[in-house]
């Protein structure tokens, strides 16, 4: 269709811009705006109706104005042209580039809205990805096309944590291609700068496709940024066979801009004034990793959010850990106990560890030690609440053990350094030594066998 | 019936113009692509129409064409093993061609139309026929015999029937009716939103045994049942309706994923057709059909997801087979419900959710239950439901976990807190309740026992006498309690970690026949009685728990079916010694 220009602007409300005597705009079609300076910004249509359209402004709506404004319907939905020469580049969250290089120019030009992968079609994730942090690989295993958010608070160093999973996470055993993209919603520029140094200085700037939205950027364009990015992942992971880690920060700021626009619409808001619909809206972003049946590449995704007040029913974390495959929980009580990575694993999960662990994956007694790990420390911090009112001799005797053990496993388990690379061997010979103190008959998650095997291998110490 | 226009276009709403003569919940085609929508309401020459696939580039003016056919599931041999989406269309299928991200517009039969059935008479002609009664079967699976029914409102005289090798178009047999002949097909087709008639409901008797001991020992669900599991994410609810649609003593599982995991699906996916019965060994696949409506899915399949399940549920109950439904999750097809009436702009009732939403979640719930099926004699069937409730932030005093409870009979309450401690299945054990257990009273003392329901209220209330003895130790420390009260938390800690723990993940422990749950109670309470006795003469607990034959008892688990009874004997000796060793000791001391 001929794309076609309108000077029949009559409300400019918000983010949105109601456009008379439209007859006919598809719904999500992309427009161009241009004010009277002459300015271009771009939107996109939410509502169609004969006769009117309304759209949605990615940009600012300064200068715009009713009669002298022209929109251009574009007669297309959002795409983005795709191709090799995205690795290494750096780009707007519209996807211009932001960089000094070219625009990319590609006869593949694909729709942001990916369709519904078929669940047939899916390959059930099963390769352990060792991201060399004992918290995250022993107890919480990350598999290939997993979404495992991390859910954070302000102040705390989940950007650190992702760089260093950016940075050391690899697969056993092979020797496949493997890339980032990076997709930054309202994150201040010390922060992108962050990750764009982290990403140069290991030299992974050049498997990187990085999409910055800063803090300054328009709000409305967050609402494109992880849809431009992980278009650009599914190119690489499905067409050219590429194993894809897709980092997605902040979450918090997409959701409020999903918010922003909600309100502007006058919709009926759920909790704290989100829409009805942002579950489905974050499921859309979070279902597109994943790997598919007879295809090599990945998509393994890890969105961070940063939780309001610490609150993880707040619906920003509650929505998105109904969609993910677990969440890594950062914790201010670990931090201000000057433990990094402040993972704290018993609010922590991964749903498909299991698919991940074990013999010929990890290795066998993986299950249970992490099960066991689990159990000592959820009773050990119990004890030490316990300890904290009655004083520690008022303990029994196991009690106190498991006190000891918690300790231990916060100390050298959990605690480790910013650059330091754990193998899995390493991991689970540390969750040996930490139960050491453990009599064989209080090793209940372990079975017998396996207890004869690897008690005694546990001669390891973290190298610092 | 006139052809209409697109009129306006709201994500997963469209209105449309000049529908003439629409009825409320006809399917129509909308777009050039042929979208599949349903009308939801009319309003003077506008209809507002619910679209199950995405909107995206629809414009006003597009043509809309109704087929004045309310949406229907097609019912036939060849649903079982298969995998539909939430408007039953077959994904595999779906794959084969539009690859492997799902196309629009795309309609596709929900049976395979070419494949052909043996079919088996049972009538023949001449005979007088009414709705229900089984004409002849299929064998659909090596583990379902597929009964081919006389539908519902049809009676009359049969006029031919032919056995043999069918596809599912061709036509087996004729009826005369009053109103005329009416053909008769190894598949017909039935209306989602309406529940297929019945004679009459039956009151619970029996229990749906799932070998999950919190479950069938604690909290029964009855065959014909309604059970929420409502939980906060990470609490193990999906793992939970995973393992019930594993091992539940169902004949046929009906398994709705409605808005969750794409990965999730594709478990279930994978390892269903590899696990086996433990009643049949044959696959679990084979009694077993799948309806797939991920999150990211058009949610307005989603609504119509637990209703395409909840039918094809009601017509094996028709057959007389006792059908399991587990719907997860319920809370996902809510909001579909909200999302939905957002758009229509509805005054909204508590929490953006419609007015209507316990009206629905109610009518939903009663299409379960247990019955005499139509037909002649007292055939008797069950539809029983498992619906996962999702309550956000894991509070259950939201819309959807209240008019939940408020329908359904049996409450497993997960615990965020267990399962922070991997306590798993973390069904929490104080809040948790079963209005089943005097209706199933009798079956369990007629077929487990006479001590069975004296067990399960002596472990109740151990386990309740320990959380009222935890708060006392919050307060002054273990040691300061009496050794007999040392002694109830020690049989409550081996009631909680080597009874109501349980592995989905260890291929023993996933599954514990009811005889072995009996000897497994039995045991740990024999255990605690003799403790109990040996503090009263002087014994101290630390004694006791000192005991080897406690590791043993915490292995029963672990032991498979067939030497379980063997392995209990040796732990009885075992008890019976070191508690008579011990009352030795202490006559030494003395």
């Amino acid at each position: 269709m001929q794309p076609v220009s309108h000077k029949t602007v009559n409300q400019v409300a918000g983010p949105l811009i109601f456009v008379d005597k439209v007859e006919n705009a598809a719904y999500g079609e992309m427009v161009e705006i241009t004010n009277a300076m002459g300015e271009r910004v771009r939107g996109q249509v939410l509502d169609s109706r004969a006769g009117l359209a309304i759209v949605q402004v990615f940009g600012s709506t300064m200068g715009l104005n009713v009669g002298q404004t022209s929109v251009r319907f574009l007669g297309e939905t959002a795409r983005i042209s795709v191709s090799d020469e995205m690795l290494g580049r750096v780009f707007d969250g519209l996807g211009n580039p932001r960089d000094k290089g070219p625009t990319i120019v590609s006869k593949q030009k694909v729709e942001i809205v990916g369709s519904a992968m078929n669940p047939y079609s899916r390959e059930e994730p099963s390769e352990f990805i060792q991201t060399s942090i004992s918290t995250i690989d022993g107890m919480n295993t990350l598999v290939r096309g997993q979404k495992l958010p991390i859910f954070s608070g302000s102040g705390l160093p989940h950007n650190a944590l992702a760089a260093q999973i950016a940075r050391q996470a690899k697969v056993l055993s092979a020797s496949e291609s493997f890339s980032v993209v990076f997709a930054a919603m309202g994150i201040t520029s010390e922060e992108a700068n962050y990750f764009i140094r982290q990403f140069e200085e290991t030299g992974a700037l050049e498997r990187t496709v990085l999409f910055l939205n800063l803090s300054s950027d328009p709000s409305m364009e967050r609402i494109l940024t992880p849809r431009l990015a992980l278009t650009t992942a599914e190119f690489l992971a499905y067409e050219r066979e590429t194993h894809v880690l897709v980092i997605l920060t902040d979450m918090t700021n997409y959701c409020e801009a999903l918010r922003e626009i909600s309100a502007a619409r006058d919709e009926v808001p759920g909790r704290r004034g989100f829409p009805g619909y942002t579950y489905t809206d974050l499921s859309t972003l979070y279902e597109r990793a994943g790997k598919i049946k007879g295809r090599k590449g990945s998509i393994t995704q890890i969105p961070i959010l940063t939780m309001p007040a610490d609150d993880k029913t707040h619906p920003i974390p509650d929505l998105t850990g109904y969609i993910t495959e677990g969440q890594v929980y950062v914790s201010r009580d670990l931090d201000r106990a000057g433990i990094y990575p402040p993972i704290d694993v018993l609010e922590s999960l991964s749903r498909l560890m299991n698919q991940g662990i074990g013999k010929g994956r990890t290795r066998e007694d993986h299950r249970g030690l992490a099960d066991q790990l689990y159990a000592c420390y959820a009773q050990g911090k119990d004890n030490r609440a316990l300890s904290a009112i009655v004083g520690e001799e008022a303990l029994s005797e196991t009690d106190r053990k498991f006190l000891k053990v918690a300790e231990r496993f916060e100390k050298m388990f959990v605690k480790q350094g910013i650059n330091e690379d754990r193998s899995i061997e390493q991991t689970l010979d540390l969750g040996w030594e930490v139960i050491a103190p453990l009599a064989d008959s209080e090793i209940k998650r372990i079975k017998p066998e396996m207890i004869e095997k690897y008690r005694h291998r546990a001669t390891v110490t973290p190298t610092r | 019936m006139s052809n209409g226009v697109v009129y306006r276009v709201t994500g997963p709403v469209v209105a449309a113009k000049g529908l003439e003569g629409a009825k409320m919940f006809d399917v129509v085609r909308v777009g050039e692509l042929g979208l599949v929508g349903e009308v939801i309401r009319l309003q003077g020459d506008t209809a507002t129409l619910q679209i199950y696939e995405d909107t995206t580039g629809l414009r006003p003016g597009e043509k809309v064409v109704n087929t004045g056919q309310a949406l229907s599931v097609e019912l036939g041999p060849g649903l079982l093993t298969s995998i539909y989406d939430g408007i039953q269309r077959p994904l595999n299928v779906l794959r084969e061609q539009s690859g492997d991200f799902i196309s629009r517009g795309l309609v596709i039969p929900a049976l395979d139309e070419k494949k052909k059935w043996d079919f088996k008479t049972l009538k023949k002609a001449g005979d007088k026929v009414v709705p229900g009664e089984i004409l002849g079967t299929v064998q659909e699976t090596p583990l379902i015999s597929h009964k081919i029914m006389v539908p519902p409102g049809v009676s009359g005289e049969l006029k031919e029937l032919k056995a043999g090798s069918f596809t599912i178009r061709e036509k087996v047999g004729t009826i005369k009716t009053a109103e005329g002949d009416v053909p008769v097909f190894l598949a017909t087709k039935w209306r989602v939103r309406i529940p297929r008639p019945l004679t009459r409901k039956l009151p619970p008797d029996t229990p749906l045994l799932t070998g999950q001991r919190v479950f069938d020992t604690f909290f029964p669900l009855a065959k014909g049942g309604t059970a929420a599991i409502p939980g906060p994410f990470g609490s193990g609810k999906t793992v939970s309706q995973q393992q019930l649609a594993k091992w539940s003593d169902a004949s046929i599982i009906v398994y709705v994923g409605c808005g969750e995991r794409g990965n999730e699906m594709t478990e279930v996916l994978a390892t269903f057709p590899e696990l086996e019965d433990p009643r049949s060994k044959r696959p679990l696949m084979e009694r077993t059909i799948l309806v797939a409506n991920t999150s990211n899915m058009p949610v307005a399949a989603r609504e119509a997801s637990i209703y395409t399940g909840i039918t094809i549920a009601e017509y094996y109950r028709d057959m007389g087979y006792d059908v399991a439904l587990m719907a997860d999750s319920t809370s996902r097809w809510a909001e579909a419900l909200r999302e939905i009436s957002g758009r229509l702009e509805e005054m909204p009732g508590e929490e953006g959710y419609p007015a209507y939403l316990g009206r629905r979640l109610a009518e939903f719930y009663e299409r379960a239950g247990r019955a005499v099926v139509l037909g002649p004699g007292e055939k008797t069937g069950s539809v029983s439901v498992v619906g996962a409730v999702s309550p956000p932030g894991g509070d259950f005093s939201e819309p959807v976990s209240q008019n939940t409870l408020r329908v359904t009979r049996v409450f497993w309450a997960l615990d965020a807190s267990l399962a922070a401690r991997r306590h798993f299945p973390s069904i929490n054990w104080l809040n948790s309740y079963s209005l089943y257990t005097e209706d199933l009273r009798n079956w369990y003392v007629a077929n487990i026992g006479k001590d069975w329901p004296g067990f399960r209220s002596e472990a109740l209330e151990i386990l309740q006498k320990e959380a009222e003895l935890q708060d006392i130790v919050q307060l002054v420390g273990y040691d300061a309690l009496p050794e007999s009260e040392k002694g109830t938390m020690d049989v409550a800690k081996m009631i909680r970690e080597d009874y109501l723990q349980q592995s989905a993940y260890d291929p023993v422990d996933t599954y514990s026949s009811i005889r072995k749950q009996y000897l497994m109670i039995k045991t740990i309470l024999d255990f605690g009685h003799m403790e109990a006795e040996a503090l009263k003469t002087g014994a101290t607990a630390t004694q006791v728990a000192a005991f080897p034959v406690k590791s043993k008892i915490s292995k029963i688990k672990w032991t498979p079916e067939d030497q379980v009874e063997a392995f209990i004997k040796e732990v009885e000796g075992d008890m019976a010694q070191q508690f008579a060793g011990l009352r030795q000791e202490i006559k030494v001391q003395q």
